[in-house]
């Protein structure tokens, strides 16, 4: 660390530049993170109350119309994440900025959990209300086909040794990748699906009644909040090993010059 | 099945998936701050 306080050292730094130096985040982060994981557990319980105990049941669907309280926070969460993994890509390779390259490997796994979810709760969904799990109709095909993308860019990440070049090629793939985003979001206007329609963010506004559409939205910000908490813990474990390459390759380099003094000595 | 217990089944593996990322990312934290503590340890010992 340099002698230099850190106002001085910060001074002709942008506030991006500065919130994204790894030292600062790792703070600023800590400090956040006891607050976000309160807020994210008290809005999912409420979630949970007014899904489960105040919505009424639909009039057509009954108590099933309850799954859509987690399908669809679920589904918006995987673009969205798909959306912060292109986002972060293109800071990596624009700005190079490290932190960048933290924040999309940190968010894949996540973008695959929610598109995992999205999935199986449509599924269940499905067989009551379709009377079938799947369909190959181009909303379920394109959502899956995100779901494969975000295990190629886990599997290209990992198939690399070079961490640099892994970043650099998984962030080239996720930008051409976010193709899918507009294909899933018009497949249910460009194609003619069994999936319904938006019913939410539409240019005419909701379709939904408020009585279903509130506990939905409360839903989505308590999804959103999960989302935000564990990709910050998960960016701070990356930039924690990554300290610890450093740190082992320290070790390994005074291990040699150990080796090569006492070669010289002996 | 009932209706019901498809709704259960949706919370049901959003609760498990959901704590399956929390375990991920705990326990993954914990085990690289206990790494880090203990190289760090090892260089202070070596220097000193």
């Amino acid at each position: 660390m340099s002698d230099v306080p850190m106002n001085e050292r910060t001074a002709g730094q942008t506030l991006v530049q500065r919130f994204s130096n790894p030292t600062r985040f790792m703070a600023w982060s800590g400090r956040l993170l006891p607050f976000l994981s309160l807020l994210t557990v008290g809005v999912i319980g409420f979630g949970l109350y007014v899904g489960l105990v105040v919505a009424p049941p639909d009039y057509q669907q009954g108590e099933t119309v309850r799954i859509m309280f987690v399908h669809v926070p679920a589904a918006w969460l995987a673009m969205f994440t798909y959306l912060t993994v292109v986002i972060s890509s293109i800071g990596f390779l624009v700005w190079r900025h490290p932190l960048a390259d933290v924040s999309a490997k940190a968010a894949v796994p996540l973008g695959a959990a929610f598109t995992f979810l999205a999935l199986v709760t449509g599924s269940l969904w499905g067989r009551p209300m379709w009377g079938t799990y799947w369909v190959w109709d181009a909303r379920l095909t394109s959502v899956l086909v995100l779901f494969f993308l975000y295990l190629g860019l886990m599997a290209l990440r990992n198939a690399l040794e070079d961490e640099l070049l892994a970043g650099k090629l998984t962030a080239v793939l996720a930008i051409v990748g976010s193709v899918i985003l507009p294909v899933i979001k018009f497949s249910v206007d460009w194609w003619s699906t069994l999936h319904q329609p938006a019913s939410v963010i539409r240019m005419d506004g909701p379709t939904l009644h408020a009585s279903m559409l509130w506990p939905l939205l409360v839903m989505a910000v308590g999804f959103s909040l999960f989302f935000f908490t564990l990709h910050l813990v998960a960016m701070r474990n990356e930039v924690m090993r990554r300290r610890l390459l450093t740190l082992q390759r320290g070790r390994a380099r005074v291990g040699r010059s150990d080796t090569a003094a006492t070669i010289v000595e002996g | 099945m009932s209706h019901e217990m498809f709704v259960g089944l949706s919370y049901g593996v959003t609760g498990v998936v959901f704590a399956g990322l929390i375990a991920w990312v705990v326990v993954t934290g914990r085990r690289r701050r206990a790494e880090i503590a203990r190289l760090e340890a090892e260089g202070r010992s070596r220097n000193g």
